[in-house]
């Protein structure tokens, strides 16, 4: 890694620090990102930490401890971190040790020695703890000694939760270079792959964990990423499917054996853990088995389920995914055509039947990025994890400072361009023209965007109209005829060869909705004079950090050219200082 | 983002009548912009950063950055292999290859010794890109791939250590030819010889190697550095050169002859080997104005010392000298001044005693003027006896001054009473004095 060079030696690594599950990323010395499996072979490592007789359990091992020893079993701390115990919900340690009040905010009262006395443990010890399992299995990986990281952390994590955490990375030897959210480095991982293209588009990162879900709206403009909107779920997870398994699996056993597993902990426990498992598996294949030895009086149970079975069961959950996804889309004013791709990210997402749901939900111009949709999508469990490793070789041979002046709300609160800026083809007439947009909407400035324009084929004096564009959502009955304006949506995306038409006669719609572009306020206007026969007109557009725009208008491959500047709008505080 | 996007769509052509100054005509500005943050994530974002902390537009940015990725290229490119390669060197037969120059061939010879293994690898893939057979025979030109061949020999020594040690060993290439005499004494010495060390340094087995130095080293980094070429451990050997022994079993005897005769020379060229590197050091030893330098200061160290000693001593006798002159010439004086007192002393006694006697002969006299203080007639003898003593016992109890007083009082006087009343006179002042009581003197 190119950090060995800095002067304080950094090996830096990304860690996707999340509820239920952790996981540890480097980049290799090519920039690509690879997940690190711990001593176990877990590349998702549980967020868990238990203890018995003294000695410290962490990941899988722990987890299996929630069977017999929950007391001493510690569980989705992430979120009580920086907080204080009036504002958490403590409902997901239910089955774990419980959370208690402390005076520095939470705290797990737990036996973590091999004296009998319990001790209490705050939630930022238990934390510093399991950064510092993570850092080892880190460094056992890469051979050298980590020393600093990038964390991802949820959208809404507040700045004492940052501070909280940055606390306890400090005690596990850890460096936070940078707190990252968890969508954008989701976005991230997708756009650091080498046949990745940038293009302007809205992304819609969907984050769906083991106890909770967050959707963000992201505006990927240039390889830069604006959050529109997030929104968050904090009950909908993977959790949530585990019970629709764990109440049908109940019943089947209560069926043959009259007696309600759920009632006894262990047995909920073991229903839990076995739960999990098979909607796993099921995520992978079409039928599963559930197994458990002794779920309750000694009663071994054995079933399968397959996977119809299992969504069918599911359906209403995953009905409230999807209702939150759309949630998020509306929250950001824009419409589901508006999307032009979706990540899933965090472990739940490998269940199929979400992925396939957004397919219907979203037209088929949107690309869903998840392993049941598309085979070129990388693993969601690591997404996050892989995002902030990539980052985190990008900014190790920076300074702290550099990185702290560099993420300072002075760089980072910018204007967004509010309306679409394009150019007007075939007629100059605002109403007959068509509208080609150059800067999309929510661009951040400054910005800059070329596009070559083709001229009419004799050539000639051509006319160069900048105007503001609006989107606009068309909505028509399906005709057999096709369009006369055809403008599907996918055209605007380079890298995306979906440009042809969008109507699908199988579509159960009676209607058919498409994005149309109508030009607005007329910018500018400029003249090409004598364009050769079959030429091409350059348009650049710089929108400066003032929102004044200079436009460069030439003929390619000649000379000259016409520039031009449009003066700042007088409204506008100016963003950059 | 640089990516131009290409729009198929022509453009409207210019209605007539349109005209605008410099063909631009700006109608309106741009709607105003919403405030939002941007995720500080990713290559494009610490681009913008750059961009807006520098407060660099779109054009400067990516030229200086064109100018630092270039800088970068330059300096990995600085040590990459491409040398021009020789025409004769490409005439080459394989079947020569204990007299090729492994190095030229892979293009690494201004690297030699120095050059990595990796480097080694990717040179040696980038000539067989160039020189492969199949593309010479593709380009229409023979199949001939000796050159191919002698890349392949190359490779093969140079990725072998041992090999690659015995060819080192021998390697002309990457000799330093020792300056003379005369160009040392005319150029830098430190510049002429270090290359040579630094050459002959590739031998050593010990690391690292201590370096010639410049002309502000240390005595014992000096001292330490022939030390060590004096003492040099070298793992150069020569294999290389020797002899093919015959393999074939048939005469067992030429083939023992041949191994012995190439051990015998193997030893011969290490001995000789040493000894140049001894002379060379030998060389650079008689040359170095270092060791001239650190000599001279020695003797004068050690000069100074024995001068200071000899100056110390010189010192310390003159000073002796003079303290015994000094003490003589204080004693003399003594002795004059004690012996001018002495003489002085006995002058003003005698004076004083000549006076003292002549005042008492006045005294007496004045006596006898006063008739010995009796009235009328001679004096009987008792009385004058009388008197007599009591004069001599004034004379006795005034000292000199007194007497010299007294004498001048009396001296002249020839009336009796007058002598008398001098005399009760003095008598009182001596009697108040206290020296005599009162009534002693009877004769006044």
């Amino acid at each position: 890694m190119s950090a060995e060079e800095s002067a304080p030696a950094r090996t830096a690594i990304g860690i996707g620090f999340g509820n239920s599950y952790s996981s540890i990323a480097y980049t290799t010395g090519d920039g690509k990102a690879e997940v690190i499996a711990n001593e176990e072979g877990d590349r998702q490592i549980p967020s868990i930490l238990s203890y018995i007789e003294g000695e410290e359990f962490q990941g899988t091992q722990a987890k299996a401890q929630l069977i017999r020893n929950p007391k001493n079993t510690v569980a989705y701390f992430r979120d009580f971190l920086g907080k204080d115990f009036k504002s958490i919900d403590p409902s997901p340690c239910h089955a774990s040790a419980h959370p208690v009040e402390h005076s520095s905010g939470i705290a797990f009262s737990i036996r973590d020695t091999e004296a009998e006395s319990e001790n209490t443990v705050t939630v930022s010890e238990i934390t510093t703890r399991h950064l510092k399992r993570l850092k080892t299995s880190a460094s056992d990986f890469l051979g050298k000694e980590v020393n600093a990281a990038v964390i991802t952390v949820p959208t809404d994590y507040s700045v004492a939760q940052k501070e909280g955490l940055k606390a306890s990375a400090k005690g596990a030897g850890i460096e936070v270079l940078q707190f990252i959210h968890e969508p954008v480095s989701a976005v991230l991982a997708y756009d650091a792959r080498p046949d990745a293209k940038l293009s302007d588009k809205i992304i819609l990162v969907a984050d769906l964990g083991g106890t909770r879900s967050d959707v963000a709206v992201v505006a990927s403009r240039g390889g830069m990423y604006s959050i529109l909107a997030t929104a968050h779920d904090y009950d909908l997870g993977g959790a949530k499917l585990d019970k629709v398994l764990i109440d049908h699996f109940a019943k089947e056993f209560i069926k043959k054996h009259k007696t309600d597993p759920r009632k006894n902990e262990r047995s909920l426990a073991k229903l839990k853990l076995e739960s999990e498992a098979t909607r796993k598996a099921l995520s992978l294949g079409a039928t599963a088995s559930f197994s458990v030895e002794s779920l309750a009086d000694g009663i071994d149970f054995t079933a399968t389920i397959n996977r119809t079975r299992f969504e069918l069961l599911a359906n209403k959950v995953f009905g409230s995914f999807i209702r939150l996804i759309e949630g998020a889309v509306q929250k950001a004013e824009l419409d589901v055509l508006d999307i032009d791709e979706i990540i899933l990210t965090g472990g739940t997402s490998h269940t199929p039947k979400i992925a396939s749901n957004l397919q219907t939900h979203f037209p088929q111009s949107t690309a869903i990025l998840a392993p049941a949709t598309s085979v070129t999508a990388i693993n969601p469990s690591e997404l996050s994890a892989r995002g902030a490793a990539i980052q985190a070789s990008l900014i190790a041979e920076y300074d702290t400072e550099d990185i702290e002046q560099s993420t300072h709300p002075m760089v980072t609160v910018t204007p967004h361009i509010s309306k679409a800026i394009g150019v007007l083809c075939i007629s100059d007439d605002e109403q007959k023209g068509i509208f080609k947009k150059l800067v999309e909407a929510e661009t951040a400035v400054p910005a800059r965007r070329t596009a070559h324009f083709a001229v009419p084929r004799e050539g000639g004096d051509v006319i160069v109209k900048i105007c503001e564009g609006v989107r606009e959502i068309k909505v028509s009955k399906p005709e057999p005829k096709p369009k006369t304006n055809g403008k599907p949506e996918g055209e605007d995306d380079v890298d995306d060869d979906e440009d042809d038409e969008d109507e699908d006669d199988e579509d159960e719609e009676d209607e058919i909705r498409e994005k149309v572009w109508k030009a607005g306020k007329v910018l500018a206007e400029t003249a090409v004079k004598g364009v050769k026969k079959g030429g091409k007109v350059e348009v650049q557009v710089n929108v400066g950090g003032d929102l004044a725009v200079q436009l460069i208008v030439r003929e390619v491959g000649g000379k000259g050219g016409v520039r031009g500047n449009i003066g700042k709008p007088t409204t506008v505080e100016n963003g950059s200082a | 983002m640089t990516a131009v996007t290409q729009v198929a769509l022509p453009l409207p052509i210019l209605p007539e009548g349109w005209s605008a100054e410099k063909d631009f005509k700006a109608v309106g500005p741009l709607s105003p912009p919403t405030q939002r943050n941007i995720e500080p994530v990713g290559p494009h974002f610490l681009a913008h950063a750059r961009r807006k902390r520098h407060k660099r537009t779109f054009s400067e940015d990516e030229r200086i950055q064109a100018q630092e990725t270039a800088k970068k290229v330059e300096d990995d490119d600085a040590g990459e292999i491409s040398e021009p390669e020789d025409p004769l060197m490409l005439q080459r037969d394989a079947k020569d290859w204990k007299g090729q120059d492994h190095y030229a061939v892979l293009g690494l010879s201004k690297h030699r010794y120095r050059a990595t293994e990796d480097q080694i690898k990717r040179a040696h893939r980038k000539k067989v890109l160039k020189h492969h057979p199949d593309k010479k025979a593709a380009a229409g030109s023979t199949e001939d791939d000796s050159f191919f061949k002698c890349i392949q020999k190359a490779t093969e020594v140079l990725l072998d250590p041992v090999k690659r040690r015995q060819f080192d060993s021998v390697d002309e290439g990457a000799n330093v030819e020792t300056p003379s005499k005369k160009q040392t004494q005319r150029g830098n010495f430190y510049k002429l010889w270090n290359p040579v060390f630094d050459s002959e340094a590739r031998f050593s087995k010990v690391h690292p190697v201590p370096c010639l130095g410049d002309e502000n080293s240390s005595k014992d980094d000096v001292y330490n550095f022939y030390e060590f070429w004096y003492h040099f451990d070298s793992w150069r050997s020569f294999e290389y050169q020797d002899e093919d022994v015959p393999d074939d079993n048939e005469n067992r005897d030429q083939k023992r002859h041949v191994e012995k005769k190439n051990q015998n020379r193997r030893k011969k060229l290490k001995t000789e080997d040493t000894q140049r590197l001894r002379k060379l050091v030998d060389d650079a030893l008689a040359l170095d104005e270092r060791i001239k330098k650190f000599k001279q200061q020695e003797y004068n160290e050690k000069n100074k010392k024995k001068l200071e000693k000899e100056a110390e001593a010189k010192r310390a006798q003159e000073e002796a000298k003079k303290a015994k002159e000094e003490e003589a010439r204080l004693a003399k004086e003594r002795d004059e001044a004690e012996k001018a007192e002495k003489a002085e002393g006995k002058k003003a006694k005698e004076a004083a005693k000549n006076a003292a006697k002549k005042n008492k002969r006045v005294l007496r006299g004045a006596a006898k003027d006063a008739n010995y203080f009796h009235e009328g007639g001679n004096a009987p003898a008792d009385k004058i006896d009388k008197a007599l003593a009591d004069v001599d016992l004034v004379i006795a109890k005034i000292d000199n001054e007194q007497l010299a007083l007294l004498s001048s009082k009396l001296n002249g006087k020839t009336d009796a009473a007058e002598i008398k009343s001098i005399f009760v006179d003095e008598v009182k002042t001596i009697t108040g004095a206290g020296k005599i009581k009162e009534g002693e003197i009877k004769s006044f």
